[in-house]
């Protein structure tokens, strides 16, 4: 008896969940199917957004994700390498390291915005431009990538790391072929985790990137994200829903295709370097 | 195979057991001096001075936690990676100054080769793991490559069992081909000493036969160093034979002499207690 009222809970609490979920995207999609078109994609907005499409505000979006990951990627998976294999396992250094980015992990977002307004486009003389806000959203994204990629290191066996000392291999070898391969499956989650909280951020995005919805011309350009556009629409603009919506619709679609695209790639970079047994 | 005697393996590049050169010659090939090894405040290890043997097997005997894996990761320097680790002594390699902290690390692992307890082979195909040192040592060319790639697995007695699948994983390997493959990795830099830290506890009686005849055919052709608790095996393969104990929770030398005698004749009556299972 007790048992079967345990496996109703169960079941009862995964549905709730999966339903909430379901109930969202089944919104979502009611309403912005509506007003989702080609000419959507590929048109400028109008009447405040009210109009047209959502074209340079993709192309924005794109554009400060891209600066985001070629600024967080590189130095990323730098400080998980010297975290994880660098630095004795207890030290001080690393410790406090851990500390400071577990800490910032945590920081609103709205934090990271002002720092990167006075940071980025003040001091660094940036201004109001893609590359202040994708630079605003890298500093988001490194503590959560860094450390997902340490732990997926850190998992990695030890007999690898002395069976490629032992071969005379350098430690620069161990990491390339063997250590950072094996870890591929961590170190994408933890940039899939990355991509998902810089592709739906607001906040730290209209101090920094800013807030015209015309085509950026370049980096030093301002450009407005997708996030801030459907927060524009629905809160500033009257008779923006639709537009919102079908926006919201076509953010989650991207959410989706970048992860799909990052899992093919750790993917591939896994089995190109490792066989699995 | 039913039998406890394993298949006999096909054209072996080594030779066989009772064709091998001569060996036992007592010319020093590796020369330990007052040896003593410590992490942070314990010692695990004092005052070892020892002569390993050129083209013999030297076996390590004696209880867990005695520092023969310790003794046997500073010969080749993977103490280095041991955190808090310390040794102090010196240790020759014909010339070479092993303990020199200007010496050139990585090229004495590759004259030194090492097996460990567990087969630990990378989580490639099997092709890459042997490919994957020698490209780190420079070898390119490709028809080089192949043909170290098969000779070493003949020297293992492996590439008849994986010939035909040598872009599959080695993970899939079974526990004994998988130490093979371990044997041939370090074999393939043509190490001119192999350390083995029990190379055979993690197998099954029968890969564990298997890997032990191996060991057997190395003997001549390398400087073989041995950790084993498993007497009988020391027995069987050594040449030499070297008796660790614990005094005072410091692991010390207590004999060093050919196999056989200390064996039937222990100079110490420690190693007399432990060789005859009285203790240990």
């Amino acid at each position: 008896m007790s048992d079967r009222v345990f496996t109703v809970a169960i079941w009862g609490a995964a549905a709730l969940v999966a339903s909430a979920f379901l109930w969202l995207l089944g919104d979502l999609a009611w309403h912005g199917v509506a007003h989702l078109s080609w000419s959507f994609l590929v048109s400028e907005p109008m009447n405040a957004g009210r109009a047209g499409g959502i074209a340079p505000i993709l192309v924005s979006t794109l554009l400060i994700l891209a600066v985001a990951l070629a600024a967080s990627v590189p130095l990323g998976l730098g400080a998980a390498v010297w975290l994880a294999e660098y630095t004795r396992r207890g030290s001080t250094s690393g410790q406090s390291i851990r500390l400071s980015l577990d800490v910032l992990a945590g920081v609103p977002s709205i934090v990271f915005g002002l720092f990167g307004s006075a940071f980025f486009c003040v001091f660094l003389g940036l201004g109001f431009s893609i590359l202040s806000g994708g630079l605003t959203l890298a500093c988001m994204i490194l503590p959560i990538f860094i450390r997902t990629s340490e732990a997926g290191l850190a998992a990695v066996t030890d007999e690898w790391r002395h069976g490629a000392a032992a071969l005379g291999m350098t430690r620069a070898a161990a990491l390339w072929h063997i250590l950072l391969p094996a870890a591929a499956p961590a170190i994408a989650a933890g940039l899939m985790l990355g991509i998902g909280r810089a592709t739906a951020e607001t906040a730290a995005l209209i101090f920094t990137s800013g807030y015209v919805d015309r085509m950026p011309e370049s980096l030093f350009d301002s450009g407005r994200a997708l996030a801030v556009h459907i927060y524009d629409l629905t809160m500033n603009v009257t008779g923006g829903d639709g537009a919102a919506y079908a926006s919201a619709l076509v953010l989650v679609v991207l959410i989706v295709a970048i992860n799909t695209g990052a899992l093919a790639l750790s993917d591939r970079w896994q089995t190109r370097r490792i066989v699995t047994a | 195979m039913t039998t406890s005697k394993p298949e006999p393996l096909l054209a072996y590049t080594v030779g066989d057991v009772e064709s091998g050169p001569p060996c036992c010659e007592p010319v020093a090939h590796l020369r330990i001096t007052d040896l003593s090894i410590a992490y942070g405040a314990t010692t695990v290890l004092d005052n070892v001075s020892l002569d390993i043997y050129k083209g013999c097997i030297t076996a390590l005997i004696g209880p867990s936690g005695c520092g023969k894996t310790s003794f046997l990761s500073a010969l080749n320097r993977l103490t280095d990676l041991m955190p808090g680790a310390q040794v102090r002594g010196r240790i020759y390699l014909d010339e070479i100054d092993v303990l020199d902290p200007h010496l050139d690390v990585l090229a004495l692992r590759r004259r030194i080769g090492m097996i460990f307890q567990k087969p630990n082979p990378f989580p490639l195909s099997i092709r890459r793991n042997l490919e994957l040192p020698l490209r780190e040592h420079g070898v390119r060319s490709r028809a080089v490559l192949e043909h170290k790639i098969e000779t070493t697995l003949r020297d293992v007695g492996l590439w008849e069992e994986v010939r035909d699948r040598l872009d599959g994983p080695a993970l899939a390997l079974s526990g004994g081909q998988q130490q093979r493959l371990c044997i041939a990795r370090a074999l393939v830099l043509e190490p001119s000493v192999l350390l083995m830290d029990e190379p055979c506890s993690a197998l099954d009686p029968i890969s564990s036969g298997v890997v032990e005849e191996l060991i057997l055919r190395l003997r001549g052709r390398y400087t073989v160093v041995i950790v084993t608790h498993n007497l009988a095996q020391a027995r069987r393969i050594a040449n030499y034979a070297a008796f660790f104990w614990m005094k005072e929770r410091v692991g010390k030398l207590i004999e060093f002499g050919r196999c056989q005698p200390l064996f039937e004749a222990p100079a110490h009556p420690l190693t007399a207690a432990y060789v005859s299972g009285m203790s240990g």
